[in-house]
């Protein structure tokens, strides 16, 4: 009967008595749109009977809602679990689906064919060890064949099957077959993959999918899923160095201390010789420790926490390693990139790059080229668009362990994350490193100005902002800060009065203070300019010579002076604070622009007509400046 | 040298790398604890992780006073048993207007009492990362869910505007405000979890058992009368039945299943034979289609 599962007594049995050995597959299904990727999947759930009938039940009623299928059950409403994707009858997401035979437990990853879903496709393919590639028999070959073709191959999935879908919309023809069979042959020549199997088959009507078809009895070789259950995809990983990245140091009290992390590679054994990959520091695994007793030894996937015999120097993202099997360590790396964010990758631009358990700074030093996935060739490339692939330089703020991808997926792999909207803007692949790090020992980088500002992704400078008290000087300084802030700008706001009530308090208003008040805010904002800030000062500064001296004392193009410029008599008849009529009064000596001079700017890099335009839109026009000359979001949209 | 782990052994070490990335990357990490079974499993787990020391985070229950008062006789049972520090959290606005599921249907009770009350308790605590029971198997909307799900500074889901996550590389960086739900038993089966806590004899709330319990039939279903608040219609008396549940939440939105199950290799026979998925006695995933999608755009777990 339809509907019901899998299991009888004798399955029961040998599940509850523990003497089950199933192993795990996990693959994904990828392919063009409409190649009837998640109909297979829904096919494969539902002859393989792990749906239940309320499934069932939901299943026909959607059918009828959403099917296109005319009626008839659509198997990919199993699977696409979005509003979106319901409505639009596609796949937008990847999904994970479960299922379980007598001989093996399964985790399929359901990925989008669409091209702008391109990076759901790479996120299903990167936990898989095999790849269904669908094609539909009346299309053959597509681009997104290929790309998926490529992108499976890159992501170093090993095991490729070419499921030949919807072979009765070309009458089980095997002619047809053959020549998909052919082209796909050759598409793959140079991928790499260690097996390759083509499979006939109709996910819609089941064809070749849970048994051999009387429709197909032109093909010898076996269904799509008794393909699955046996195919051994396990690789000699257990074989490979060592490999346990630090995820977590562990020091419930002054007695312990242990290394708990993931075995990446290889395998471990008390007694055995360790390096910390970086520092080269060595140590022997004195225990392997988990809840359930010390283990004598620990392979790859396994969860433990390790203690070692000596003190050293290890904690989250260091790597400890085999002694006689070290990675590469490097601050410059080879590596493939493929690109999933909307805004394009910009070499030079700061990123965070994250490899197992470390997060570093990063930038793309060099863009090599552009792969092309029609011909997988290289092509000129100056930047990388959303799901490009890529081959790059990346120059890291410190010296990493790693390994080649094609060694270890672990080690090998890496994110880079937008360091302002936190999006996971690429997904990478370690080649190999351009040259050793020249000292690994060493305990911190020379950190310089310009370091500091490519971190923050923006050019430090001084916004000086000069006037008459009462100009609006503040509010308009504040607003840009405000602007420069949303978009992701380390900014600091130096205002006259504020600086008076702390640093400055002993001045007071002579000449001789005012040089010195000045003097000081200059000093204070260059500080903030060497910590890599854009720094907004909100002083009257009436005195060209003190500007200048403010100007000299950071590099060219890091002072900007801006003339906040209203007539006496605009800011006499605002005065917020009241100082013009005390000062009118007698109450207030040496005022500016009653008893003491205001020395306009000659020549202003930013002159803002603030008795004629509010202050939001005088804000607007620092902005426009800022970002302009680069200072700022010349990376945003 | 080793024999390859099998397919719970990994499923474990998967689960226990997600839960120690969390307490490594975030400032301040909670832990759901439904007390159901998954939520049994997973703080197993979260012990496993940080063995010989105690996970390094609270547990966080919110209470809609609706539940069955064998679990929360269980729930602190547990917290005491590990010294776990168990935080509770109830909507005091909705208990004082008396909210409940029988007048204001399992929507906007749900909303109300669970939705409403998670967002409260994550704000006032400040917690910017929380751990879920959730698993992929259970629902449509889940198997699409990252296993570090991202919200915003509403707590709501945008399914269309997932980061991709490739191998074990989970992004954790958010902005002040924002958190992220963490599952890390996304890929586990509901066989997987009855397997798992027989093999390790975890502790789970007796009603999973079957026992002569006291029920009504709605729409179907064996509802259970837990206390004197269940509403009944005119003229309708509780009979004793031998049921137990394989789901748990609150008692009058969580149907029973008739079984004579009591110990947990009968459960796990039972479950292996089983013809409906447990999301069956979920009253709430019924509501309407893509239910479960909807609740958690607005920020259910």
């Amino acid at each position: 009967m339809e509907g019901t599962v899998a299991f009888d007594r004798a399955a029961v049995e040998r599940l509850l008595s523990g003497t089950e050995d199933q192993s795990l597959l996990r693959f994904l299904t990828c392919g063009s749109v409409d190649d009837g990727k998640s109909t297979l999947i829904g096919r494969l759930l539902h002859d393989s009977k792990r749906l239940f009938e309320d499934q069932l039940l939901t299943l026909e009623r959607d059918s009828r809602k959403w099917g296109t299928t005319g009626g008839d059950i659509d198997f990919a409403l199993l699977v696409d679990g979005l509003e979106a994707e319901r409505e639009q009858g596609i796949t937008i997401d990847v999904a994970y689906r479960f299922f379980a035979t007598d001989r093996r437990k399964f985790i399929v990853a359901d990925t989008p064919g669409h091209e702008q879903y391109t990076r759901n496709m790479a996120t299903g393919a990167s936990t898989a060890d095999l790849a269904v590639l669908l094609v539909d028999s009346r299309q053959g070959i597509l681009t997104q064949t290929r790309r998926h073709a490529y992108i499976v191959s890159l992501l170093g999935i090993r095991h490729v099957v070419l499921a030949v879908n919807k072979i009765d919309l070309v009458d089980y023809s095997e002619a047809r077959f053959d020549e998909i069979v052919a082209a796909f042959e050759e598409l793959t020549a140079e991928l790499g993959f260690a097996t390759k199997v083509a499979i006939p088959l109709s996910a819609r009507f089941g064809d070749n999918v849970i048994a051999p078809s009387p429709n197909l009895s032109w093909y010898r070789g076996p269904a799509l899923l008794d393909y699955l259950e046996t195919i051994d995809v396990t690789a000699d990983e257990a074989g490979k160095p060592f490999r346990f990245p630090v995820q977590w140091v562990s020091r419930p009290n002054h007695d312990f201390r242990g290394y708990a992390g993931t075995v990446a590679g290889g395998s471990i054994a008390v007694g055995d010789e360790i390096a910390v990959a970086a520092s080269g520091q060595k140590a022997k695994v004195a225990r392997l420790v988990t809840m359930d007793g010390d283990l004598p030894d620990a392979s790859v996937h396994q969860a433990v926490t390790i203690t070692l015999d000596r003190e050293v120097d290890a904690s989250r993202g260091d790597i400890l390693v085999a002694a006689d099997g070290r990675p590469q360590v490097s601050d410059q790396i080879a590596a493939h990139i493929i690109w999933m964010s909307d805004e394009a990758l910009l070499p030079g631009r700061p990123y965070l790059l994250k490899t197992a358990t470390r997060t570093v700074g990063a930038t793309v030093s060099e863009l090599k080229h552009r792969v092309d996935v029609q011909s997988f060739q290289p092509l000129a490339a100056k930047t990388l668009n959303l799901n490009d692939i890529g081959v790059a330089n990346l120059s890291l703020a410190e010296p990493i362990a790693f390994d080649p991808y094609d060694d270890n997926r672990t080690t090998g792999s890496f994110i880079l994350i937008d360091r302002f909207s936190n999006a996971t803007a690429a997904a990478g692949m370690f080649r190999f490193g351009l040259r050793r790090a020249t000292n690994i020992h060493r305990q911190a980088l020379t950190v310089d100005k310009s370091a500091r500002a490519d971190a923050k992704g923006q050019k430090p400078a001084i916004l000086w902002f000069t006037g008459l008290s009462g100009a609006g000087k503040s509010t308009v300084a504040n607003l840009v800060e405000e602007k420069l802030h949303l978009m992701g700008c380390h900014t600091y706001l130096l205002d006259g009065d504020n600086i008076r009530h702390g640093l400055n308090r002993d001045l007071g208003f002579t000449d001789a203070d005012r040089v010195e008040n000045i003097r000081r805010v200059g000093e204070v904002a260059k500080l903030f300019v060497d910590a890599g800030t854009i720094v907004l000062v909100s002083f009257i500064s009436p005195f060209r010579s003190e500007r200048a001296m403010a100007r000299e004392l950071v590099g060219e193009g890091e002072f900007i002076e801006v003339f906040v410029d209203v007539p006496l008599a605009v800011a006499e008849s605002r005065d917020p604070k009241g100082l013009y009529k005390k000062a009118r009064e007698g109450g207030i000596k040496n005022f500016t622009g009653i008893d003491s001079p205001y020395e306009p700017p000659t020549a202003p890099d930013i002159h803002l007509d603030a008795a004629a335009e509010a202050p939001d839109a005088l804000a607007e026009r620092v902005l426009a400046y800022l970002v302009s000359r680069g200072y700022a979001g010349s990376h945003r949209r | 040298m080793n024999s390859p782990l099998t397919h719970l052994q990994r499923l474990e070490a998967e689960s226990i790398f997600i839960i120690r990335e969390v307490a490594a990357t975030f400032a301040k990490p909670v832990m759901m604890y439904s007390i159901g079974k998954d939520s049994s499993v997973m703080l197993h787990l979260a012990r496993k992780a940080f063995y010989p020391a105690p996970p390094p985070f609270p547990l966080l229950h919110i209470d809609t006073t609706w539940k069955f008062r064998d679990m929360i006789r269980f729930r602190d049972e547990t917290a005491k048993k590990y010294g776990f520090d168990l935080l509770v959290h109830t909507n005091e606005e909705g208990r004082a207007q008396g909210i409940n599921p029988f007048d204001q249907g399992s929507n906007l009770y749900t909303r109300i009492m669970k939705t409403d009350a998670l967002k409260q308790a994550l704000t006032k605590f400040g917690f910017d990362a929380a751990f879920g029971g959730a698993r992929r198997d259970e629902e449509k909307s889940r198997a699409k869910e990252r296993v570090f799900s991202f919200r915003n500074q509403n707590h709501a889901w945008d399914p269309k505007n997932q980061r991709p996550e490739l191998w074990s590389l989970y992004n954790t960086r958010i902005a002040p405000g924002e958190s992220i739900r963490v599952f890390p038993i996304s890929n586990w089966t509901e066989l997987d979890i009855w397997q798992y806590i027989l093999a390790e004899k975890i502790d789970i709330v007796p009603l999973y058992y079957a026992a002569e319990r006291p029920v009504v039939e709605r729409s179907g279903q064996w509802i259970m009368v837990d206390d004197a608040r269940m509403r009944l219609k005119p003229g309708e008396a509780p009979q004793q039945r031998m049921v137990r549940f394989r789901t748990l939440g609150c008692y009058p939105l969580t149907a029973a299943i008739d079984s004579p199950a009591t110990t947990l290799e009968e459960i796990v026979a039972e479950m292996l034979l089983a013809r409906t998925s447990e999301r069956q006695g979920r009253l709430i995933d019924h509501d309407e289609s893509g239910s479960m999608e909807k609740k958690k755009r607005e920020g259910y777990f």
